[in-house]
């Protein structure tokens, strides 16, 4: 087995994406996620790789679609109002299908709001905010080692797809210090990047890393090109975990930071003779719609409690999942404050009084 | 049958779609010329943003990159880094580079990066049809200042290779026109020259090229190439604005 060792979060993420093959790392400062930049601004060139400060934001995302669309396996990290600025080039990056990996380490919204863990970006990570038909594989880590171990992996999944990979993580996991093992994730059988634009050196045509479509047609023609990637993606990549579904009657539904505090109620509660269970998706896009209807579709169900670190953005697939089987509840801190296990297990007490009633 | 001329295997055979007496054509020419003399078609990566030159991507025969409104310094920034050995260059117009593009490419002259920027400016937004630029001239009418640019309104047009030529990671910028033969030769020198001193990595070459735009000005080809030199010559100045390895020789 593997040595256990203590590692930051934002460091151990760093460290995981070198060890990922990542060639070139461009980033802006922002809190809660700027020991990311700083770890890669002295081990990357250590490696004889690229480190870059941009000059933004709205840069940094085009840095990617250089370095990337040449055939390098790249990276940036910034937070939430910072990946605000990067939005119009994902739509680049997904339209012109040249891979990279952007990790999210999300604060309090919106806005400057807090530099305090949030999960606030789900509609910005999981929807967009930029032009197109576009969707990105959002890997939700819900601890450090799930963390480090999916950047390893997130590299090989941006190659597979030539499409952007998300890393989405709350600050929470950025900031705190935590042992992890470093596992040597499976890697991925990948096709040659013939398409990549970094000299002919040879080849017979120029190839052209691009994104306009004169004739309406043939955007269309690219679009469903891109529709049928992303059902690929649905069918392959999607990811979650049950903790003692089988027999709940209350389920929690809830991601990253979250998650791991309510795991913490299933165990407080179970003890005390409480039937609930956890449901955590690991991937909130593709989300795991059809495992989480099955969970709303058990007898032993009675009532769904969806939990954010936001006003209610994820409840909307959860609905979509649910498909109106079971009423679904919601608790959700915002702004940077973190629900406790007092506060979610009064929840999930209150649905069990309601599921009775 | 001795050949005198043909087109430069830097450019493709698809058909330009520049307007008639556009100068985008001969400034296409004089950069593919540059890459197959400085044998470097198979090597060398440009970056097209969006404006006039978005299908410059067709007409080049070397790898290309169609970039994000502004934002070629960036692209082309990311591929030096990652391919040190080769030659990159962007290609952008005046609203792309002065204005939208402001940041990137102050960044990308101030850090020195090892490429070559092609800054067409017709004191005009072509693409999008006539609108004001940084660069239309006092007085000038466009479409979104059709009583001519007050400098109350909009200040003074900025004077982008004199600008830049401030930063010390700028190794050389040169303002050229291409109204007539001399002028041609001189402009094909200069290009020529910075991509040379790109590969000889000393810092971010710039080539600011005053351009026509008879569409968008509203004249023939030949009354664009007059206005040109009667206007935009006295206020954009044509010559070297900064050559280090002179500087050095000094």
């Amino acid at each position: 087995m593997a040595k256990k060792e203590l590692w930051k979060g934002n460091e151990a993420m760093a460290e995981a994406a070198i060890r990922a093959g990542c060639d070139a790392y461009f980033g802006y400062p922002i809190t809660p996620q700027s020991e990311i930049p700083e770890y890669m601004s002295l081990h990357m060139p250590q490696e004889g790789r690229v480190f870059l400060q941009a000059e933004s934001e709205v840069a940094t995302i085009n840095y990617l679609y250089g370095a990337g669309g040449s055939g390098k396996r790249v990276m940036t990290s910034s937070s939430s109002l910072g990946v605000s600025l990067m939005q119009e080039g994902l739509s680049w990056l997904s339209g012109a299908e040249v891979p990279c990996v952007l990790l999210n380490c999300m604060r309090g919204g919106p806005g400057l709001g807090t530099i305090q863990p949030g999960q606030a970006d789900y509609y910005q990570m999981t929807r967009g905010g930029a032009s197109g038909d576009h969707h990105f594989v959002c890997l939700a880590p819900g601890n450090m080692q799930e963390a480090v171990d999916m950047i390893q992996e997130s590299f090989d999944i941006a190659d597979q797809y030539r499409n952007p990979c998300l890393i989405v993580v709350d600050g929470l996991i950025g900031q705190m210090m935590e042992p992890i093992e470093w596992h040597e994730v499976k890697k991925r059988d990948l096709p040659p990047k013939t398409w990549a634009a970094d000299g002919r050196k040879g080849r017979a045509e120029h190839n052209v890393i691009k994104t306009i479509f004169v004739e309406p047609e043939d955007d269309n023609e690219f679009n469903e090109h891109l529709a049928r990637k992303f059902e690929e993606m649905k069918k392959n990549e999607v990811r979650y975990e049950k903790t003692q579904c089988d027999d709940a009657e209350i389920v929690i539904v809830a991601y990253g930071t979250p998650a791991r505090v309510s795991l913490s109620v299933v165990r407080k509660l179970r003890a005390q003779g409480v039937k609930v269970g956890l449901f955590r998706p690991q991937t909130i896009w593709p989300y795991p719609e059809e495992a989480l209807h099955e969970v709303a579709a058990q007898d032993s169900v009675k009532r769904i409690l969806c939990v954010e670190m936001s006003e209610g953005q994820m409840i909307d697939d959860v609905r979509l999942s649910v498909e109106g089987q079971k009423p679904i509840d919601f608790y959700g801190k915002a702004g940077g404050v973190v629900p406790t296990v007092e506060e979610i297990a009064e929840q999930v007490e209150k649905a069990v009084k309601e599921a009775v009633r | 049958m001795t050949v005198v001329y043909q087109k430069s295997k830097g450019l493709t055979d698809v058909e330009l779609h520049y307007c008639p007496g556009c100068h985008h054509g001969i400034a296409h020419k004089l950069i593919a010329e540059t890459l197959e003399e400085m044998n470097a078609i198979d090597t060398a990566v440009g970056v097209c943003p969006v404006g006039c030159s978005v299908f410059a991507d067709k007409y080049f025969s070397c790898d290309m990159f169609n970039a994000a409104h502004g934002r070629a310094p960036a692209v082309a920034t990311a591929i030096k880094r990652t391919h040190p050995d080769q030659p990159v260059f962007t290609y952008q117009g005046d609203g792309d580079l002065a204005s939208i593009g402001a940041a990137e490419i102050v960044h990308a002259a101030a850090r020195g990066e090892k490429i070559t920027t092609i800054f067409i400016n017709n004191a005009i937004y072509g693409m999008t049809g006539g609108q004001m630029a940084p660069t239309t001239l006092i007085g000038q009418k466009t479409t979104t200042s059709p009583l001519g640019r007050t400098v109350e309104q909009a200040g003074m047009p900025m004077r982008m290779a004199e600008m830049l030529s401030t930063l010390d990671g700028v190794a050389y910028a040169e303002r050229v026109c291409l109204t007539d033969i001399p002028n041609l030769n001189k402009a094909k020198k200069a290009i020529k020259k910075a991509f040379q001193l790109q590969m000889e990595g000393a810092g971010f070459t710039f080539v600011e090229i005053l351009s026509t735009c008879p569409t968008n000005w509203g004249f023939s080809p030949l009354d664009a190439n007059k206005w040109l030199k009667e206007n935009m010559v006295p206020y954009y100045p044509l010559g070297v604005v900064k050559d280090v390895t002179k500087e050095v020789a000094k």
